[in-house]
């Protein structure tokens, strides 16, 4: 090897060792903010943790049984108004708009799309405020769980269209074809063609939006309260697993509750992951297969 | 007509509706920021709200200066410290670290996007602040835009590593197996050839960096000590103005929409204005450079 060969590869050894060093930085920051937790915030998992609800006040007292509540409730609420209409714009705009040569379809399609690309990098504290102004105040919902469900819904929506319009378009369109073909309408092909061939992808869509869901604070700051009560109804104030956290870090010193419950938080990202990987391996098995 | 038929044609116009309410949310939520700002803007003033130094609500004194300052400086703050860290590890990712290695950390760094803001607050809270308390520096809380910044650089790392990992491994085979022939070793290969090739889908992940800096709010709230004051270097070096206290934009608008009436309220939303331009002129930024860069790659 040459002496310009030779300087060129240590030039490469360096050059690659500071990869390697910054890669393993990396990952050991990461690790240590997620470890911290963990570390910190297992130890006080017990039964009454899981079963007692927020004494509230500045002690920080109790569990966080009525945040869990809380949370199953706005995430149950939330997907039950964004997955419905997510998929059925998602619907329209790849079956109806997407085929369409009328002019006023495509600039539909057009404005649809540059309106979601806007919406999904709008930060989260803007639905916040628009959920405030309109739901919390205009629309007298106050600070509750349908003003949260209604702003938390918006802030996933783009999520579920997008996820669905990409689940309708890897469809086939021999699919639709040989259904048309067979004098089904165009709904029945939809629903009966489309819809089940797409569940995959729009299932990892919703557990998207609830993983979104679960790890918002700032919008649910502003609109849902922060009551440590358990919800009697959908006009009730709350308090998801989230915000918990930050009232326990900000409002009072119980730093290791607040550790318990983000390692909780942290655990269920972690399940949300895995079942997105799971979904989308099967979306991949099923691809195979056609 | 059919009852087939007439199903249809119902159906398509409930998703036509669907459609319709999806977009009209975009435009809703257009429409009421702006017309819940323009009291602000009309009262106080574009240029008096953008450049006025001084936030007092209850003596009519509304200026973003303090925040757009507090904005500016933790993003660039977490730019500076995460930024080449991110890169550094998504060009490792891609082209660097073993198969093994890959399987483990890309889905680490998937779940680690997607752990909750104020994990990461808290985090900041309990064990940064501490930390930056220590050092020796007049007026030094602990809480300001230094621990922000960490926060943020952190919080950042995996979106631009992973989004930039995607990038770099979307280059053709066949441009890395050119440059090898030809005698380069595999450094110079990815310098010269696979980084530029790149680069637009990089640019895309350092701008989704950015707008995640700019609109993060929780996080900040719990470490940047939230006081509406210019940040200065109290005295110091001009490095010191890092460990001056600040406050964001999305901090402005969490902390004080709960109890905000009339200006003050419109102030709020004006807040929310200049944070979506601020967003979208780091968008339109990036996206002119990316498309500059396209015309420039296609030969």
């Amino acid at each position: 090897m040459t002496a310009g060969g030779a300087r060129r590869t240590a030039w490469q050894n360096c050059v690659f060792a500071l990869f390697w060093l910054s890669g393993i930085t990396a990952m050991a920051v990461m690790l240590a903010v997620v470890g911290y937790v963990m570390v910190k915030g297992i130890p006080e998992f017990s039964i009454d943790f899981f079963t007692t609800s927020p004494r509230g006040g500045l002690s920080g007292e109790g569990g966080i049984a009525s945040t869990i509540v809380t949370t199953a409730y706005l995430v149950v609420m939330t997907m039950a108004i964004a997955a419905p209409l997510g998929t059925a714009a998602g619907i329209y705009l790849v079956e109806y708009a997407g085929n369409s040569r009328n002019r006023v379809a495509t600039a539909f399609l057009k404005l649809s799309r540059f309106g979601i690309e806007t919406l999904a990098g709008v930060p989260s504290i803007i639905f916040g405020l628009f959920g405030y102004a309109l739901f919390v105040t205009a629309m007298h919902f106050g600070f509750s769980l349908l003003s949260a469900a209604l702003a938390g819904a918006c802030l996933v929506l783009p999520v579920v269209v997008r996820t669905a319009e990409e689940a309708f378009k890897s469809v086939p369109d021999a699919y639709r074809e040989a259904s048309l073909s067979l004098g089904a309408t165009r709904w029945e092909t939809i629903w009966k063609v489309v819809l089940p061939s797409a569940t995959p992808g729009l299932t990892t869509g919703i557990i998207l939006g609830v993983g979104r869901i679960l790890s918002e604070t700032a919008v649910f700051y502003v609109t849902l309260g922060g009551s440590c009560r358990t919800p009697t109804s959908i006009f009730s104030s709350g308090r998801t697993m989230a915000l918990h956290v930050y009232y326990l870090a900000m409002e009072t010193r119980a730093f290791d509750k607040a550790m318990a419950t983000g390692a909780v938080l942290v655990i269920l990202i972690i399940f949300v992951n895995l079942a997105i990987n799971a979904v989308s391996k099967r979306l991949s098995a099923g691809g195979n297969r056609s | 007509m059919t009852r087939k038929g007439i199903i249809d044609e119902a159906m398509r116009v409930v998703l036509l509706c669907a459609g319709l309410a999806s977009l009209s949310i975009v435009v809703l939520i257009g429409l009421f920021i702006l017309r819940e700002s323009l009291p602000a803007f009309h009262e106080i003033g574009v240029w008096n709200l953008l450049s006025g130094k001084e936030w007092r609500p209850g003596q009519g004194q509304f200026g973003l200066l303090p925040m757009i300052a507090g904005s500016g400086l933790v993003t660039l703050g977490a730019i500076c410290l995460g930024l080449p860290l991110a890169l550094c590890c998504g060009i490792f990712l891609a082209e660097i670290a073993p198969t093994w290695i890959r399987v483990v950390v890309r889905p680490s760094i998937e779940l680690l996007a997607g752990i909750p803001s104020v994990v990461y607050g808290l985090f900041g809270l309990v064990v940064l602040v501490p930390a930056v308390r220590q050092i020796d520096y007049p007026g030094n809380a602990g809480f300001g835009l230094l621990s922000a910044s960490i926060v943020l650089a952190v919080m950042i790392l995996p979106t631009i590593a992973s989004v930039s990992e995607v990038a770099i491994r979307s280059v053709p085979d066949e441009y890395r197996q050119g440059a090898l022939a030809l005698g380069s070793t595999r450094w110079e290969m990815i310098r010269r050839v696979v980084l530029p090739a790149a680069r637009s889908g990089i640019l895309s992940a350092v701008v989704l960096g950015l707008g995640r800096a700019l609109g993060e709010t929780i996080a900040m709230i719990m470490v940047i000590g939230n006081s509406v004051m210019m940040p200065t270097t109290m005295g110091g070096p001009l490095p010191g103005i890092f460990l001056s206290r600040a406050r964001t934009l999305t901090g402005n608008i969490a902390v004080e929409m709960s109890y905000a009436t009339g200006l003050h309220s419109s102030a709020l939303f004006a807040t929310g204005v200049v944070l979506f331009v601020l967003i979208m002129i780091v968008n339109s930024a990036a996206r002119a450079l990316m498309s500059r860069n396209v015309r420039g790659g296609r030969p």
